[in-house]
């Protein structure tokens, strides 16, 4: 471990999460292979699927209105399995900015984007997000105009949503993967555009 | 399956409801009216499945629209701005007039 010979005591939550899976494994209802797997499933699941997806819609237009359509099951064409929940992509236009929140916990496309940021699970996101998206997006850079319609999200429920950014101008040409390596995280969730061909 | 109440477009109103136990309809939004956008198919009751029950037969779960301006009176921004919210069929009502938002 990293942080060996930096002893800190246990959190609460750190010390429930041990005593329960203890308790599991001594009683035979899961196993330590079993643990680690599921962590090492979490751990493979990273922002590069969400722009693998992103950069097929940018390239191909019948992919794109197929996400549109029904996000699961445009995902299992690119072998991406969206188990048990549903995934609704959610398109930014000059028009038209999304972006995404959970008011009440911190549902989030996990099969597509991983581990949530901290700051998508902070009180303050979470609520202001809702109340006040202009100022909340203009504190991580973005700038909305204010003729540009804001469409914000609150996945209070069973839908998963995942924004499919504008493709930044000046990438004509440019190959799939290459564009996906312009799809970062927060472009996903709204809260930033797509890097520029130059940045 | 309970049968969808609502059409996309329709204009309806979230109870203003404040049952105890685990409830997946935030405090902000009951009592607003908004527009439906869709219906995203039918879905476990989350207030059932949180007491260890089915949730079934399962319940008609809808996206609704909200204007920014009706949510919160003093919102900063574009009058186009909206708010979409995932809501269970049974916390929602047609948007009559007169109706004030208190269950039956």
């Amino acid at each position: 471990m990293a942080d060996q010979g930096n002893y800190r005591p246990l959190s609460y939550f750190q010390l429930m999460e041990v005593s329960l899976r203890e308790l599991l494994v001594e009683k035979g209802i899961l196993t330590n292979e079993q643990v680690d797997a599921a962590v090492e499933d979490m751990r493979s699941r990273t922002p590069e699927r969400g722009a693998k997806v992103v950069a097929r819609a940018w390239v191909d237009a019948g992919f794109k209105q197929r996400l549109l359509e029904n996000g699961t099951k445009a995902c299992e064409e690119l072998g991406l399995d969206v188990p048990a929940l549903k995934l609704l992509a959610v398109e930014n236009t000059p028009q038209v900015h999304n972006a995404i929140v959970c008011t009440l916990c911190s549902c989030y496309p996990r099969m597509l984007l991983g581990i949530p940021p901290e700051w998508y699970k902070s009180r303050n996101y979470r609520s202001r997000m809702v109340r006040e998206p202009r100022a909340v997006l203009a504190e991580f850079g973005l700038r909305i105009p204010e003729s540009t319609q804001i469409r914000v999200h609150d996945s209070t429920a069973d839908m998963r949503y995942i924004v499919l950014p504008m493709r930044p101008a000046g990438t004509d040409g440019w190959s799939e993967e290459r564009l996906a390596t312009l799809v970062n995280r927060d472009s996903m969730i709204g809260v930033a555009v797509p890097k520029g061909p130059r940045d | 399956m309970v049968e969808a109440r609502f059409k996309p477009g329709e204009r309806v109103k979230v109870m203003k409801a404040y049952p105890l136990g685990h409830v997946r309809t935030p405090f902000y939004i009951r009592g607003c009216t908004g527009t439906v956008e869709r219906i995203c198919g039918a879905f476990p009751n989350p207030e059932e499945l949180a007491q260890m029950r089915s949730g079934l037969p399962a319940l008609p779960l809808y996206r609704v629209r909200f204007r920014q301006k009706e949510v919160w009176p003093d919102y900063r921004g574009n009058e186009d701005d909206v708010l979409e919210v995932e809501i269970f069929q049974h916390w929602l009502e047609p948007a009559d007039e007169g109706n004030d938002g208190r269950p039956g």
